[in-house]
């Protein structure tokens, strides 16, 4: 209902926006510039940029061609389907000029003069050095060039109009360029600007409004991506640990933090490309990030260690499952579920040679975040590398469970292993996120 | 005692609530069908239908039962009357040693009963969980086509009772 009269305000305003600000000039195609013409270096640094930015993540289909477009991205407005950005000088952006691409990066304008939609992050990339966009250009006009035709959006009138755009632009968006903050060490000054720009972290771990744009004042305090929640990255962050610049760097990098757990769900890819991304610049953004987030507090730290005691001697009786608020019920009825579906990995001490280490639970961010639909969905779906790619593992439950005893699970879950208060309306929240 | 339905009939069982399916299926009910292989749900061989989808056996604790349609590879036929999923495997000669096959059979069955004319890349797709690494795998993927087939021209026959999705 909400988005729907943001739909209608939006109507309104493009009716008053001023035609020269919806208009948008088109840039003459060119020539496809021959791969020998761009700079080496360039490319190479252009190849990096484009991990940290996860263009193949959108920009590539399940099955299809790197770059070359067609992956549907679903939004709370409709379907998008993300375009071929190979050079293929019919169906790619083979005939944009450098000037053509900058400008799509900077205001969200295609060569022709269209206005993109917002799914692509340009309220981020706008903020891009000139240096880096040019080097981003230089590697994606030398990828090899695919032919492949975007499907037409699945979007509901009028949102399929695009000079609606330019009334959604008028509202939220502002071309402008990172500004350094001067006080700031060069390596959270990097990292700050990748974060800000190219990374476009903000565009899962925001909040956005009703017309799907971001909260600026609620920068990195915990969005959603792809019906999964993106955990608060500042301190509104529900950590069991505290993060630090070290275990964030290893956990993009290197897919794993010991004290956290590996990158999931719409993370997986980010993780899988950072894994291959400039060192210093993973370093910088997790520095960055860190320095965002609630700094270690031995009270905390110790509290978390008193816990696991206590999870690890229930004769102790000081488990939350004693403790917890929660339907009595649901907890016998979820930790049944427990012992017979989940302990013979989870319950400490019991190692899978042949996948490594399953997750320990006391530690697992899902369990901690401010609703259950992370776990639900990785129960569900399970844990699972890219096709041919090694990584952690884990079966998917879809079909073990009801929804009912799903929920269970997630209650006691909730009680057993963590010190946080019961999550409400777990049945909801398994309804929606099994839909 | 937990009641579960397997293959259309009630069975009272008396162990612990954390107990596997599988187990239950191989050492009380004597359906022996459905493999263990890893225990851990990697490789397939346990697989049984569960409110008519693919679900691995060995994970599936009892307490999560009651009152929800189980059907085992027993289920699809008998020896004497397979049904046409049994019979493609055996026209296709698509085992080699068969240990992963009854598991294959059964998420095949649910695809069947969810798109009755799967494409071979939406086989593939599905029987991804499963390994194997055996010499049939092309003929496993022509025996689902045949069933798929088959079921269509004669629906219904053979199939061991009803579902539920």
């Amino acid at each position: 209902m909400k988005a729907i009269l943001g739909v209608l305000l939006l109507v309104v305003i493009a009716s008053v926006v001023p035609l020269a600000f919806a208009w948008r000039s088109a840039f003459d195609p060119v020539d496809p510039p021959p791969p020998a013409s761009f700079d080496s270096a360039a490319i190479r640094r252009g190849a990096q940029l484009a991990l940290i930015g996860n263009c193949n993540v959108c920009h590539t289909a399940a099955g299809g061609a790197a770059y070359a477009g067609q992956r549907p991205v679903h939004t709370a407005f409709g379907t998008i389907y993300s375009t071929n950005i190979t050079p293929d000088p019919e169906t790619g952006i083979g005939r944009w000029s450098e000037a053509a691409f900058t400008r799509a990066m900077r205001e969200g304008v295609d060569r022709r003069g269209r206005h993109l939609y917002p799914a692509f992050p340009y309220d981020h990339f706008t903020k891009a050095s000139d240096e880096d966009v040019k080097s981003l250009y230089a590697f994606l006009m030398t990828r090899e060039p695919v032919r492949a035709e975007a499907p037409a959006n699945e979007l509901p009138f009028p949102l399929n109009l695009r000079p609606l755009i330019a009334a959604w632009k008028w509202l939220f968006f502002e071309p402008s360029r990172f500004e350094p903050d001067p006080a700031q060490s060069a390596e959270l000054t990097r990292g700050a600007y990748l974060v800000r720009s190219l990374g476009h972290c903000g565009a899962c771990h925001t909040p956005r409004n009703v017309l799907g744009a971001e909260k600026k004042a609620q920068f990195l305090s915990g969005g959603e991506a792809e019906g999964w929640d993106a955990p608060a990255l500042n301190a509104a962050s529900t950590s069991p640990r505290a993060w630090t610049a070290d275990s964030l760097y290893r956990y993009l990098r290197h897919g794993l933090a010991e004290q956290h757990g590996i990158p999931a769900g719409p993370m997986a890819p980010v993780g899988h490309n950072l894994a291959a991304a400039a060192d210093d610049d993973v370093r910088a953004i997790a520095s960055y990030i860190a320095s965002l987030m609630p700094a270690v507090r031995a009270e905390r730290e110790q509290g978390i260690d008193a816990l696991i005691v206590s999870i690890q001697r229930p004769e102790s009786g000081a488990t939350g499952v004693a403790q917890s608020a929660a339907d009595p019920q649901s907890l016998r009825q979820g930790e049944l579920l427990y012992q017979g579906a989940c302990a013979f990995c989870h319950d400490q001490g019991r190692q899978l040679s042949s996948s490594g280490e399953a997750m320990y639970l006391p530690l697992s961010t899902a369990l901690y975040l401010p609703t259950p639909r992370n776990l639900i969905r990785i129960v569900s779906e399970g844990i699972a590398p890219p096709d041919g790619a090694p990584g952690r593992w884990m079966p998917a439950f879809e079909g073990v469970f009801t929804d009912e005893q799903l929920a269970a699970l997630a209650i006691y879950l909730r009680a057993r292993y963590t010190d946080a208060p019961a999550w409400t309306n777990v049945g909801d929240v398994v309804r929606k996120a099994r839909k | 005692m937990i009641t579960l339905q397997v293959n259309g009939k009630a069975h009272a069982i008396d162990a612990e609530p954390s107990t596997p399916l599988l187990y239950v299926l191989r050492d009380h009910l004597q359906l022996n069908g459905a493999k263990f292989g890893c225990g851990l749900g990697q490789c397939g061989a346990c697989t049984v239908m569960l409110d008519g989808r693919a679900v691995f056996s060995c994970l599936v604790p009892i307490s999560a039962l009651p009152d929800r349609p189980i059907k085992t590879v027993e289920g699809l036929g008998t020896l004497d009357n397979p049904g046409p999923l049994q019979r493609a495997f055996i026209e296709e000669q698509a085992a080699q040693c068969g240990y992963c096959i009854p598991g294959m059979m059964m998420r095949a069955q649910a695809l069947l009963e969810r798109n009755p004319s799967p494409s071979i890349t939406e086989i593939k797709a599905h029987l991804q969980p499963h390994l194997c690494r055996c010499g049939t795998h092309m003929r496993i993927v022509r025996a689902i086509q045949r069933a798929a087939r088959e079921m269509k021209n004669a629906p219904a026959a053979g199939t061991g009772g009803t579902t539920r999705r």
